[in-house]
């Protein structure tokens, strides 16, 4: 078989289909707009950025993975408890992870780490996909989903850091010269960077369909 | 410190949805009619504050005796749930007439953010009981006047403005949040809070 065609053949398959659909087509934050609480809290530096992105990939992936694997016997009136138990489950880990080996970056994102069992992202997913498909397509549906959402939060944070410290990852990078935009450190800067990516994103959307 | 400056600060000065950006899926989506994120607002007030007075004597009494602090996670989140369930039914079974304007509103309550956000600070401040209730009250009252404030713009600018097309809904929300956090940061001087 040509090269190409089993590139093909790879993209048409639904693990394919499961991991991407959450990255572009039907992303977290530009379609639906989940999940924003954290995002615009904790975005101010790249290093929370990435750790808050990694922890949500996990805990998404784990929880949709294990609500999928118990979705025959988790009767219906209750599975909301179900979700919150499986997903706190997670959240514990991560916390005690961050806690153990990144105890700067645990104090800096302080609650919003708890705050993860909230994210309607890991509740929709589970909700939407997990209840109804197999285990591994759901952990990677869950993956998928937690990689967009990180994409997104770099994409704050590479604008939030630089011009509200003037650093990435703690290293200078602006001139000397450079005030700090204080703004957008704090709250109302993220809200404003986000309507603007929103605005953007939601252009190209209607203009390419 | 005292519970009145808590209960003050926590309404302006420390905003949870404007200040700590908690409460923003509900607070987008809700916020198109006035009525309902009055209802909305409500509700939040009864659950996080009744839900607040449940989880610090569980916490204090309970699990830090045991040294499993570890578990608060997972027992705030199934006292959450478990109240805003037992809320429903009794409000489904007594009081039928205020299900329509303050029961739909619970299920959704489980998912927001600040319920669990204001347990969560209440460990992490190491409030006393009275400083927890006058703080989850202040928190809620807070995040209502917010989200009806928002509500009330929004229903304003669908009549009178002209928004580009890929900036309706969702982006336009955020600006103006934006614009409101800005304005509430002129509250900043009243009160200083750690």
């Amino acid at each position: 078989m040509p090269k190409k065609q089993i590139k093909r053949s790879f993209k048409q398959t639904k693990w394919f289909k499961a991991m991407v659909m959450g990255m572009w087509q039907d992303h977290p934050t530009f379609c639906m707009v989940l999940g924003i609480c954290s995002m615009l809290a904790i975005t101010n530096r790249l290093d929370n950025a990435l750790a808050m992105g990694i922890g949500v990939t996990f805990c998404t992936a784990f929880s949709s993975f294990f609500v999928s694997l118990f979705r025959d016997t988790i009767p219906s009136r209750v599975r909301m408890l179900a979700y919150m138990v499986i997903i706190s489950t997670f959240v514990i880990t991560v916390d005690r992870i961050l806690k153990a080996y990144f105890p700067p970056i645990s104090d800096a994102m302080g609650p919003y780490v708890g705050l993860i069992i909230t994210n309607c992202i890991l509740m929709g997913r589970a909700e939407a996909y997990a209840i109804k498909n197999g285990p591994w397509l759901s952990f990677l549906d869950g993956i998928g989903y937690g990689a967009g959402y990180t994409f997104m939060l770099i994409l704050m944070a590479l604008i939030r850091e630089p011009i509200g410290f003037g650093t990435i990852l703690g290293y200078r990078i602006m001139p000397g010269a450079w005030n700090n935009w204080v703004i957008m450190t704090i709250a109302p800067g993220a809200f404003f960077l986000l309507g603007v990516y929103l605005w953007i994103f939601r252009t190209i959307a209607n203009k390419t369909e | 410190m005292n519970p009145l400056t808590i209960l003050i600060a926590s309404i302006f000065t420390h905003n949870i949805a404007l200040v700590y950006i908690l409460g923003m899926c509900p607070f987008i989506v809700i916020s198109r009619n006035y009525k309902t994120a009055m209802g909305m607002g409500v509700a939040i007030i009864f659950v996080v504050t009744l839900t607040a007075a449940i989880n610090w004597p569980i916490y204090w009494k309970l699990l830090v005796p045991m040294h499993s602090e570890i578990l608060s996670f997972l027992i705030f989140i199934i006292v959450i749930a478990a109240t805003v369930q037992l809320l429903e039914m009794i409000i489904e079974k007594f009081f039928p007439p205020l299900q329509s304007s303050f029961g739909i509103f619970l299920p959704l309550i489980t998912v927001n953010c600040i319920v669990l956000a204001v347990c969560l600070f209440m460990v992490l401040r190491d409030y006393s009981f009275i400083q927890t209730l006058c703080y989850a009250f202040g928190t809620s009252c807070g995040w209502a006047l917010a989200i009806i404030l928002m509500a009330a713009i929004k229903e304003k600018l669908l009549l009178t403005a002209d928004i580009p097309q890929g900036l309706r809904g969702p982006g336009i929300t955020m600006i103006i949040t934006g614009l409101m956090a800005l304005a509430f940061m002129g509250f900043a001087g009243i009160i200083t809070l750690q």
